[in-house]
């Protein structure tokens, strides 16, 4: 089943002409990477994707639904990773899904419990304030994020940066499960997503 | 479709064009209202029984206290229609509205306190139009301060459009609280302008001047935002043509 | 335990968080307030003529100050959610952004405007106000300060990210601010004198209903412009 469908999407940053004519779709199951060079504008269309940007040409389809306009719907099954986390430091990795997830959907405490725990961080280290954990740490509770909000589709940009060998392996494990839960993800990274070659479709962009 | 000139406008080339049609009208008719109400007005209309020659101020002083008010409407109304329908034409519209609305406030106030200085006896006064007038300044100068302080073109005028919504929402109530502000300090209010029991010969070049100072607005903007969009579609194709073309056409006139 | 959360729940979630991380920052929220009690020092001292004069005064000091210290604490509602990728978080949640940011807003009045509504008081009793009429003051003051808070929000949302915001906030919003201080002042003014208030609370009373149906859509709207 087709989800997200981008046709013809152009985009203006200041002077550059960011987004020249970019078309995509992902299907269910699918995972889309998004490869180029730097400046090539794989941010730009993740932040169109989601609606962080406004194109100024192009359509955008969820679920064969014209969304160009109003994103809402696809919004609402959608969990976006940036560069910035959205995270406070001052606030434990409890705290923070609680609040970030608990705006979209009810999460329990035992939902919590369980997506942190997915991500290897049990016990003590959930109710420690974001800055005492690494870098890698608070990535992971990035992830347990995009994990925990149970969406349809996930926009991630470089979500592997940051993590060790096993945070990758993680990461693998859960984009995985994701895709054969019926879900779908585009993914800006330059490094080797392992995805079944039958689940991946490649977009390189152009600088 | 009744609504085709809506969009033809809202593309860069062909309102260049459209405004550098109309430019001469509007400007010469401006010339010619303006020249014939000024010398109306400051020469030969008949001095005032109570304010003497002091009143011909009002020629300069109503127009432009008319024209801040438009302006200010003009660049809201332009910069709303440029937020919903995502038209670059009409933020250079509204873009171009607020230095030449500050100008006339700025002219507003200027003239006011220099008839204030005769009738009233002090170059200002809190009265509440000139106040008002005084806060309307301001918020031209927060809008174009705002404008200068964002780089990005687009945000810039996506955010100054949201402020000048927000801010003739606001003019109204503003005006209302100094009205009722200055109604407290029961201010001599013989002094105001008696419009009604004005004689013809007073009135049309008041009038007049009204019209020529529209007018004269509107060249402004348009030649503004002529300039803005060159400053803008300075990447666009079409560009080349048009000046090219336009440049041919002064050389001829020459 | 799943399924949307009701508006009541998304405010909750995002009150009891910015509760929580004030209480963590320590006194941070505090330094308003402590801004407010200087300025308001300064003004008998900067009064060269009879002090007993000073009372005249007091309802404008109270008001420019109170104004004045609830600007800077706005300054600083949206930068650090921008900063760290919150408000792109909220951009793209498909929440009623306009209603979290409200409630976001109203944490902030919580923790800046309601202790200066309590301090006033306090300060107004040394600028020389009658004792009788001080309890009278804190309603102006309570609903002049929501509004300052609401507009003072549209300011910070309009100038989020920007390097010298702080001074454009407030060129872009004591402008806005007019009706809130003649109102508030005018209705101070005649609590002092021993009037009747009403005309005055009503207005200022209407404009913060006014501004809390309409600040947060601007807010809102800006605040998605702003993250792109």
């Amino acid at each position: 089943m087709m989800l997200l469908e981008a046709r013809n999407l152009h985009l203006w940053r200041g002077e550059t002409h960011v987004l020249r004519g970019v078309s995509l779709a992902v299907q269910t199951g699918q995972c889309l990477q998004l490869t180029g060079p730097n400046g090539a504008g794989k941010s730009s269309l993740l932040r169109v994707l989601c609606g962080l940007l406004l194109p100024a040409e192009g359509q955008l389809f969820w679920r064969d639904l014209d969304c160009t306009r109003e994103l809402g719907p696809l919004q609402r099954e959608c969990a976006y990773l940036g560069h910035l986390s959205g995270h406070k430091a001052e606030l434990s990795a409890r705290e923070n899904l609680a609040y970030l997830c608990g705006l979209r959907r009810r999460c329990s405490s035992n939902d919590l419990d369980a997506a942190l725990e997915a991500v290897g961080l049990a016990g003590a280290a959930q109710h420690r304030p974001l800055r005492q954990l690494s870098a890698g740490q608070q990535r992971r509770v990035a992830l347990a994020r995009v994990q925990l909000q149970r969406s349809t589709i996930w926009l991630l940009d470089e979500p592997i940066a940051n993590l060790d060998i096993q945070g990758q392996e993680l990461f693998h494990r859960l984009l995985a499960s994701h895709l054969k839960d019926g879900g779908c993800a585009v993914v800006a990274t330059h490094q080797p997503l392992s995805v079944s070659e039958s689940a991946l479709v490649r977009l390189e962009l152009q600088a | 479709m009744t609504w085709l000139w809506f969009h033809k406008l809202a593309s860069p080339p062909h309102f260049y064009r459209i405004a550098g049609r109309w430019l001469p009208w509007l400007g010469w008719s401006a010339a010619v209202l303006g020249v014939t109400g000024l010398v109306w007005g400051l020469v030969l209309a008949p001095s005032d029984y109570q304010q003497g020659e002091g009143y011909r101020i009002l020629y300069v002083h109503a127009p432009s206290a008319w024209l801040s008010t438009f302006t200010y409407t003009t660049m809201a109304v332009s910069a709303a229609v440029g937020l919903v329908w995502r038209m670059n034409v009409a933020h250079s519209v509204s873009a171009s509205c607020a230095p030449l609305g500050a100008s006339f406030t700025f002219v507003a106030l200027a003239t006011g306190s220099l008839w204030g200085k005769p009738m009233w006896g002090t170059w200002w006064e809190w009265d509440p139009r000139l106040t008002s007038e005084l806060l309307l300044l301001f918020l031209y100068l927060g809008y174009m301060g705002l404008r200068s302080a964002i780089e990005d073109q687009t945000r810039a005028d996506r955010v100054c459009a949201l402020l000048a919504i927000v801010g003739v929402v606001n003019v109204p109530i503003i005006y209302y609280s100094v009205e009722w502000w200055n109604s407290l300090h029961q201010a001599p209010s013989v002094m105001k302008f008696g419009k009604p029991t004005m004689p013809a010969s007073m009135l049309v070049p008041l009038l007049m001047m009204f019209a020529a100072g529209t007018l004269f607005a509107a060249t402004m903007v348009l030649m503004r935002a002529r300039g803005e969009i060159l400053r803008r579609e300075r990447v666009g194709t079409w560009l080349e043509a048009a000046v090219g073309e336009s440049v041919a056409l002064t050389g001829e006139k020459r | 335990m799943s399924g949307t959360p009701s508006l009541f729940e998304m405010a909750r979630l995002q009150m009891v968080r910015d509760l929580r991380l004030a209480l963590r920052r320590g006194g941070e929220w505090l330094q308003p307030l402590v801004f407010f009690l200087v300025i308001t020092t300064l003004f008998p001292l900067t009064f060269d003529s009879q002090l007993s004069r000073l009372r005249d005064v007091a309802p404008a000091a109270l008001w420019v100050s109170a104004l004045l210290s609830s600007l800077l604490a706005l300054e600083l509602l949206f930068r650090d959610d921008a900063l760290d990728g919150t408000l792109e978080q909220l951009a793209v949640s498909g929440t009623p952004l306009s209603w979290v940011l409200l409630a976001k807003t109203a944490v902030h009045w919580l923790l800046t405007g309601l202790p200066l509504v309590l301090m006033a008081p306090v300060v107004a009793g040394a600028l020389g106000a009658p004792y009788e009429a001080i309890p009278g003051l804190l309603l102006p003051l309570a609903l002049g300060s929501i509004t300052l808070s609401l507009i003072g929000a549209i300011g910070a949302a309009l100038t989020l990210g920007l390097r010298r915001g702080g001074v454009l906030l407030g060129l872009l919003t004591l402008p806005l601010t007019v009706p809130v201080m003649i109102f508030g002042a005018g209705a101070s003014v005649r609590i002092i004198a021993g009037q009747s208030a009403a005309g005055p609370l009503y207005l200022l009373a209407a404009v913060a209903v006014l501004a809390l149906a309409l600040a947060p859509l601007a807010i809102a709207a800006a605040v998605r412009i702003n993250v792109e």
